[in-house]
C-alpha cells in the first residue's frame, strides 16, 4: 500500500482504477507498475527548481485532474487526414489502445513481431520481460514512473538477430479528445537484436474538434543488439491543448549504430527526452532534431547522452525555430563515464528567434570522467540573416517567400540528415506544412544579434 | 530612351555619404565599367541599383527602364530585369542551386505574367547554362554556394545570370579572386549574353577582366564621384599610371 505521497490525489483513485481492471494481470507486471507509482508517489511532479526542469514548468500538467482516456474508435476515413497512408506497414492506437482493425501489418519475415504490446503480453510474455522496464530511469524521472505506473499497450517490435525490416514501421498514436481531461501513457518496446536492422516511427496526433486538454506521457525502450542499424522517428503534432512528454530511453550494444530524429511541430507543451546509453564499444549514435514552437507553444528538449565504453561516437543536432510567444529549450547534456576513453562526442544547438517575444533557453553541460576524450559543443541564437534575405530577393523572390525558403533551409540542414527516402519526404511536408507563415518582420532596420559561442573541453 | 539613368545621385550609410552626385546614362546594349580604388564607392552603387535595403538616398533620381527605380523594392528591381552579381556570394546551407533557381525564375515570370516551369522544363535549361559557365552537373544538387570555391561561386553568379535573363546585368567585382582560366570561363559567359537589348554595368578595380569583356565606356569612380569617363583605351591607361593622377581633375561626367 502507498502512503506517503506527492503525487496529486486523483492519480492514487485512477492507480487504483487502473491497477484492477488492467488488461495482463502478470504478477512481474503488476510489482513492476506498483514499484513505478510508488516513486511516482514519492517524488511527486518536478518544479522548475530541479535542476533538469529548469526552463520548463509542468503545472498546467500537474494542476489538471486528467482521467484516464477511454476506449475509442475512429472511421478509416479520419485516418486518412494524417496523411499517412503511404506506408505499408502500420500500427495505429487510438487513446493508447493498439487498434487491430485500424492497423495494416504485412507478411513479415519468421520471427518478426510487430503489434500491440498488451496483445503480446497475453501470448509471449516471456520474451518481452526480459528487456520491458529494465533500461527506462523511473527512479530519477517522474513521468517514466507514471508512466511505467499505467503500463498497458504501446508498439511492440522486436526484430531477431540477421533480419532486415524493409519497410518502416509507422506507429501511429491517436487521441481523441473527450469533454473531460484526459490522459493516456502509452509503452513501446522496440528490440533489434544483433546485425539486424529497422526502421520505427513515432507519431502522436489528435483529432480535431475539441479544446479540452490531453495529456500524453509516452516512454520507449529501444534495444540494439550487437551490429545493429537503427533508425528511430519521433513526431509531435497533436493540438493547441495537448501536453506531450515522451521520453526515449535507447540501450545501445558493440558497434550498433542508432539514428534517432525527432519533429516537433505543435502541442500546447512538449518535452522531449532522449536518453541514449553507448554501453558497447565502438557504438555510434545520432540524435538529430527540429523544433517548431509558436503561438504560446513550449518546446522542452533534454538530451542525455551517456557514454560507458569506450571508441563510442556520439553526434547532436537540434535546430529550433521560435516565433510568436513559442519558448524552446535545449538542453544537451552529456556524461562520459571513466572508462569511456577515446569518446567523440559533438553537440550543436541552433535556433532561428523570429519575433520579439519568442525565446530560448539553451544549455550544455558536460560531465567527463574520462581523461582521454573530445568533447564539443556549441550553439547559436540568431534572426533570419538579413544578407540572404537580401540575396534571394535580389533574384526576385518577395520577401516572404525569400523567408520562407531560408526557414525550409534551416529545416533541411534536419531533414537532409535522415536516411530513409519514404520517412523524410513524409517529414518534408509536415515541415512544409507547418512552417510559420510570413515570419513577422518589425519593418525597422534589423539588429544582428548573433550569438555564438563554442568551446572545446 | 536610355534603360538605365541615374542623376545627381547621393547615397549615405550611416549617416555618412559615400556617393556624391553620380551621373550615368547606360543605353540598350551597351557595356559600361566602372573603375576606382577601393572605398571609392563602387559597391554602394551596385548596392543602390539592386535597392539594398541599408543605404540612405539623400538626393537624386534613378530612372530604369522608364520606372523610379528608387520606389523598387530589391524583388521588384530584379522582375524589372535588373541584376546584380554579388562581389561575395552568399551561401545557403538546405536549398539545392536547382531549386533555389527554379524558384527565383518563377517568381519572376510569375511578376511577368508567364507561366511557371515545373521541374522537368527547368532542369535542361539550366543544365545548359551550366554548361556554358563549365559548371559540372554536380552543382545542380549542391547547397547554394555552400563550400564552393571561390571561382565557383563566381561562375555561379553567372549562371543565375543566365538563367533569369536581364535586361540590366551590374557584375561588382566579379573578377577579384579569380585565375586566369576562370576569369575567361566568365568573361565568356558574359560576352555570349551579350545583344542590343542587353545591357552591363561591369564594376572592377584591375583592368584585367576589360581584356576579355571590352566595354563600350569606362568610367572612373573617385571618392563618390566620376571624375574621368572615357573609352576602353581609358581602363588601360589607369593600369599604367594607376589612380592618382585622375583624383587631380574631376568633371562631372556623363558618358
Amino acid at each position: 500500500m502507498i502512503t506517503a505521497t506527492q503525487a496529486p490525489e486523483h492519480y492514487l483513485g485512477a492507480f487504483d482504477q487502473f491497477n484492477h481492471r488492467a488488461a495482463t494481470q502478470l504478477g512481474w507486471l503488476k510489482s513492476l507498475r506498483q514499484e513505478g507509482f510508488a516513486r511516482f508517489a514519492e517524488n511527486g511532479f518536478p518544479t522548475t527548481h530541479d535542476e533538469d526542469w529548469r526552463f520548463t514548468n509542468v503545472a498546467p500538467i500537474s494542476s489538471r485532474e486528467f482521467r484516464p482516456a477511454s476506449p475509442a474508435s475512429i472511421e478509416t476515413d479520419q485516418l486518412r487526414s494524417f496523411g499517412a497512408s503511404g506506408f505499408e506497414c502500420q500500427l495505429v492506437f487510438v487513446n493508447g489502445k493498439f487498434s487491430r482493425e485500424l492497423s495494416q501489418i504485412e507478411s513479415l519475415p519468421p520471427e518478426v513481431r510487430i503489434c500491440g504490446l498488451a496483445e503480446e503480453l497475453g501470448t509471449n510474455a516471456g520474451q518481452v520481460r526480459e528487456h520491458l522496464g529494465q533500461y527506462l530511469n523511473f527512479r530519477r524521472d517522474p513521468f517514466a514512473a507514471l508512466n511505467t505506473a499505467f503500463l498497458e499497450d504501446g508498439a511492440y517490435v522486436y526484430v531477431p538477430r540477421g533480419t532486415v525490416l524493409a519497410q518502416p514501421v509507422y506507429v501511429l498514436f491517436i487521441t481523441v479528445p473527450s469533454a473531460d481531461a484526459i490522459m493516456e501513457h502509452p509503452r513501446n518496446l522496440i528490440v533489434v537484436e544483433e546485425n539486424s536492422q529497422a526502421t520505427i516511427v513515432e507519431d502522436y496526433v489528435s483529432l480535431g474538434g475539441s479544446t479540452a486538454p490531453s495529456f500524453s506521457n509516452t516512454a520507449t525502450e529501444l534495444v540494439a543488439g550487437e551490429n545493429a542499424v537503427v533508425s528511430h522517428y519521433m513526431i509531435v503534432r497533436q493540438g493547441d491543448s495537448s501536453f506531450n512528454v515522451s521520453t526515449l530511453r535507447i540501450q545501445q550494444a558493440r558497434t550498433s549504430n542508432v539514428a534517432t530524429h525527432s519533429l516537433l511541430l505543435s502541442g500546447a507543451l512538449v518535452r522531449n527526452n532522449v536518453h541514449p546509453v553507448l554501453a558497447g564499444e565502438g557504438a555510434e549514435c545520432l540524435i538529430n532534431g527540429l523544433f517548431m514552437a509558436n503561438g504560446r507553444q513550449h518546446m522542452d528538449n533534454y538530451m542525455l547522452v551517456e557514454h560507458v565504453s569506450p571508441h563510442c561516437n556520439s553526434r547532436q543536432f537540434y535546430n529550433g525555430i521560435l516565433s510568436g510567444h513559442g519558448h524552446g529549450v535545449f538542453h544537451g547534456r552529456i556524461i562520459v563515464h571513466k572508462d569511456a576513453q577515446k569518446t567523440d562526442a559533438k553537440q550543436t544547438n541552433r535556433n532561428l528567434l523570429l519575433s520579439d517575444d519568442a525565446q530560448i533557453d539553451t544549455k550544455p553541460q558536460l560531465e567527463i570522467y574520462a581523461d582521454d576524450v573530445k568533447c564539443t559543443h556549441g550553439a547559436t541564437i540568431g534572426q533570419v540573416e538579413e544578407n540572404a534575405l537580401f540575396y534571394l530577393r535580389s533574384r526576385g523572390l518577395d520577401e516572404s517567400a525569400a523567408k520562407h525558403l531560408l526557414l525550409l533551409a534551416f529545416a533541411n540542414e534536419c531533414l537532409d540528415r535522415m536516411n530513409s527516402v519514404q520517412v523524410r519526404e513524409h517529414l518534408e511536408r509536415l515541415v512544409m506544412e507547418w512552417l510559420p507563415e510570413s515570419a513577422s518582420h518589425s519593418g525597422e532596420k534589423p539588429a544582428e544579434i548573433e550569438r555564438a559561442w563554442e568551446e572545446v573541453g | 530612351m536610355s534603360l538605365l539613368d541615374i542623376k545627381n545621385l547621393h547615397a549615405s550609410v550611416n549617416g555618412v555619404e559615400i556617393l556624391k552626385g553620380i551621373n550615368l546614362t547606360i543605353n540598350p546594349g551597351e557595356v559600361h565599367s566602372i573603375m576606382g580604388p577601393n572605398g571609392s564607392g563602387k559597391s554602394t552603387l551596385a548596392g543602390v541599383l539592386a535597392r539594398r535595403e541599408s543605404y540612405e538616398i539623400t538626393q537624386g533620381q534613378v530612372t530604369f527602364n522608364g520606372k523610379d527605380l528608387l520606389e523598387m523594392k530589391p524583388e521588384e528591381a530584379a522582375c524589372e530585369g535588373l541584376f546584380l552579381a554579388f562581389q561575395y556570394p552568399v551561401e545557403i546551407p538546405g536549398i539545392s542551386n536547382a531549386y533555389f533557381l527554379r524558384t527565383a525564375l518563377n517568381a519572376i515570370r510569375k511578376y511577368r505574367g508567364e507561366e511557371e516551369l515545373d521541374a522537368m522544363d527547368f532542369l535542361p535549361l539550366l543544365r545548359e547554362k551550366m554548361r556554358l559557365l563549365e559548371m559540372d552537373d554536380k552543382f545542380l544538387n549542391r547547397p547554394v554556394n555552400e563550400g564552393f570555391s571561390g571561382g565557383e561561386k563566381k561562375r555561379n553568379e553567372i549562371v543565375q545570370m543566365a538563367v533569369l535573363e536581364p535586361m540590366l546585368a551590374v557584375l561588382d567585382e566579379t573578377d577579384s579572386g579569380l585565375d586566369i582560366d576562370a576569369l575567361k570561363v566568365v568573361a565568356n559567359g558574359v560576352n555570349s549574353m551579350r545583344s542590343t537589348e542587353r545591357s552591363f554595368l561591369v564594376v572592377t578595380h584591375y583592368q584585367r577582366l576589360l581584356n576579355y569583356i571590352v566595354p563600350d565606356y569606362v568610367h572612373v569612380l573617385v571618392n563618390g564621384r566620376i571624375v574621368k569617363s572615357g573609352g576602353p583605351e581609358l581602363a588601360l591607361e589607369l593600369e599604367e599610371k594607376g589612380y592618382s593622377w585622375t583624383e587631380a581633375e574631376p568633371a562631372g561626367a556623363r558618358r
